[in-house]
């Protein structure tokens, strides 16, 4: 049963994100078999993961975790991660959350839905963020806000660029105003950093939905998605119960977005990489070893 | 008053709304503006120009509708995306004549719909969020219903923001809350308490300045005092210089969250 059912219209910040896409990611043996959603093709675990968890087939892009997308995007061993001990509290007493909050530690062996730190891309010195699908969604809690407002600060005050691949549900309803206020206090941080006249490239994934949507996501001076990722301020089942009446078919993908004129590209994950190199290059970023 | 008791006072379709306000402290020199000279003029939003005292400053507010008729026409106080834009507008008309702004906040949230979607409503939102942070000029943001999520921080991005004493702000309604985390929305007097949304709460939290009493109707005195508390902040506010107005802007929401770290930062 899909709890997402339940969802009252206009609770738009809260995790819109349609949970039957939830198991898409291959948790799975060496040598089992997934069942591509796209195209009903079993695909063989290990193949997928060396196409970069894409159908081998039609191309469906898989959910990627965050040390997955940051091995896809980073010279080798460049990385080196801010905050990493920064987690949250469950500062509302709200019920449940500390235990909401422990499993989503164990299960993914991180202390909150993004990883920030700086690294290299093709020699080129950026910060990046990478928020990651498994901790409660990607849902936006303080201390979410708290890292990415300092990657941005520590961008501005460094002059590098910034790259943020997003993915979530929404808001985290666990943190109450504290979730919503991340909304302001990451906008101040993006536009701290533009005003010095530092390039912001975004990377929109499936899902990107609710108040990272309507915050740092759209801010980008370039905005990228990865292919048929669902991009939405309200979910499509919030939005249905709001309207009662059926969505079109590719209402609130990617390309629907592209075409409505609200992101610059849509990217496969394999030209991902060079892509964003390319445009640091197009900014005069360059590589550290030509200097 | 429970929680729930406030969530439910907020929404009375009697009590007093943003043109209400308008209409009450400002009487005849409000001068409305409509648009947002891209699309369309969004009835969720009123806004305009007024005199408080000697001093011209601009005024926003979500706006439901007091009869049947209005909130139709107001959508009942969800904008859509043209409504966070003509509110950026007039913010950005308020800068340029160094005006403050006062925004009145009054929704159940922006509206969730294809045409929202379509014209970017979450970009619509992020652009405010980022341009009122560093508008050269201040602005006060008062809660006067519902703070319904992204849709009431969109006007909420302020040098304060204050809360009538029976406004509630949260990030998502009780009823949302109650559906998904016990699969039964009757249960939202139970959320509301867990989500600490009251303005005692807010207060107490750190996320607003003040809490207001409820003027009413056929009080003008309470509206004077009111009016003379909103003066004398932007006094204050327009007295110090537009990088300390900014600086202090940024850091009321820098500062705002509670965190801990179970380690020295690392630092590379
Ligand atoms: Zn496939």
């Amino acid at each position: 049963m899909d709890f997402f059912t339940f969802i009252k219209p206009k609770n738009e910040l809260e995790s819109t994100v349609d949970n039957s896409k939830q198991n898409n990611r291959p948790f799975v043996p060496d040598a089992m078999w997934i069942k591509c959603p796209a195209c009903n093709t079993m695909l063989l675990a290990t193949d997928m993961e060396e196409n970069l968890n894409v159908c081998t087939k039609c191309g469906h892009h898989f959910k990627m975790n965050a040390r997955e997308r940051i091995t896809l995007l980073t010279d080798k061993n460049s990385f080196k991660e801010f905050d990493k001990e920064l987690e949250s509290k469950n500062i509302l007493d709200f019920p449940n959350y500390d235990k909401k909050l422990a499993d989503a530690k164990l299960k993914t062996g991180e202390m909150e839905s993004v990883v920030t730190g700086r690294a290299l891309m093709e020699g080129i010195d950026v910060v990046l963020c990478v928020m990651n699908p498994e901790f409660i969604m990607g849902s936006m809690g303080t201390v979410t806000g708290e890292k990415i407002t300092r990657a941005f600060e520590y961008a501005t005050e460094n002059n590098l660029p910034v790259v943020v691949c997003t993915v979530s549900g929404g808001a985290r309803m666990q943190e109450g105003i504290m979730s919503l206020m991340q909304m302001a206090k990451t906008s101040g941080a993006v536009k701290r950093h533009s005003d010095a006249g530092l390039l912001y490239i975004t990377v929109l994934t499936d899902p990107t939905t609710g108040g990272v949507t309507a915050s740092f996501a759209m801010e980008g001076d370039i905005i990228l998605s990865e292919p048929n990722a669902l991009i939405a301020f309200a979910g499509p089942r919030v939005i249905e119960q709001t309207i009662r009446q059926k969505l079109p078919k590719d209402f609130q993908t990617a390309e629907f977005v592209l075409e409505k004129g609200f992101i610059d590209a849509v990217v496969k994950r394999e030209d991902l990489k060079k892509t964003i190199v390319k445009l640091l290059s197009l900014h005069n970023y360059s590589s550290k070893e030509g200097e | 008053m429970s929680a729930y008791d406030k969530v439910l006072a907020a929404r009375d379709a009697k009590k007093l709304m943003s043109v209400d306000y308008i209409s009450h402290l400002f009487s005849d020199s409000f001068f409305e503006c409509h648009g947002d000279r891209r699309f369309s003029d969004d009835k969720a939003v009123v806004g305009g120009i007024a005199m408080l005292y000697d001093m011209p400053i601009t005024v926003i507010g979500l706006e439901k509708g007091r009869n049947t008729k209005e909130r139709m026409e107001r959508n009942f106080g969800s904008a859509h995306p043209e409504g966070y834009r003509k509110a950026l507008r007039l913010m950005k008309q308020a800068e340029k004549f160094h005006r403050p702004v006062l925004c009145f906040v009054d929704t159940s949230g922006a509206f969730c719909g294809i045409g929202a979607e379509e014209r970017g409503q979450g970009q619509a939102i992020a652009e405010n969020l980022m341009e009122m942070m560093t508008l050269k000029t201040p602005i006060l943001s008062i809660l006067i219903g519902e703070g319904g999520s992204g849709g009431a921080l969109a006007l909420a991005v302020a040098d304060e923001v204050w809360m009538l004493e029976n406004s509630v702000y949260s990030v998502i309604s009780p009823e949302g809350c109650a559906s998904i985390l016990w699969k039964d929305s009757s249960k939202a007097a139970e959320a509301a308490e867990c989500l600490k949304m009251t303005a005692k709460d807010l207060f107490d939290l750190g996320v607003i300045e003040r809490i207001v009493r409820e003027p009413k109707a056929d009080n003008q005195n309470m509206f004077e005092s009111l009016k003379l508390l909103i003066s004398r902040t932007f006094e204050k506010n327009m007295a110090v210089s537009t990088e300390e107005l900014l600086n202090n802007r940024y850091n009321r929401y820098r500062r705002i969250g509670n965190y801990s770290e179970i380690s020295i930062e690392e630092n590379n």
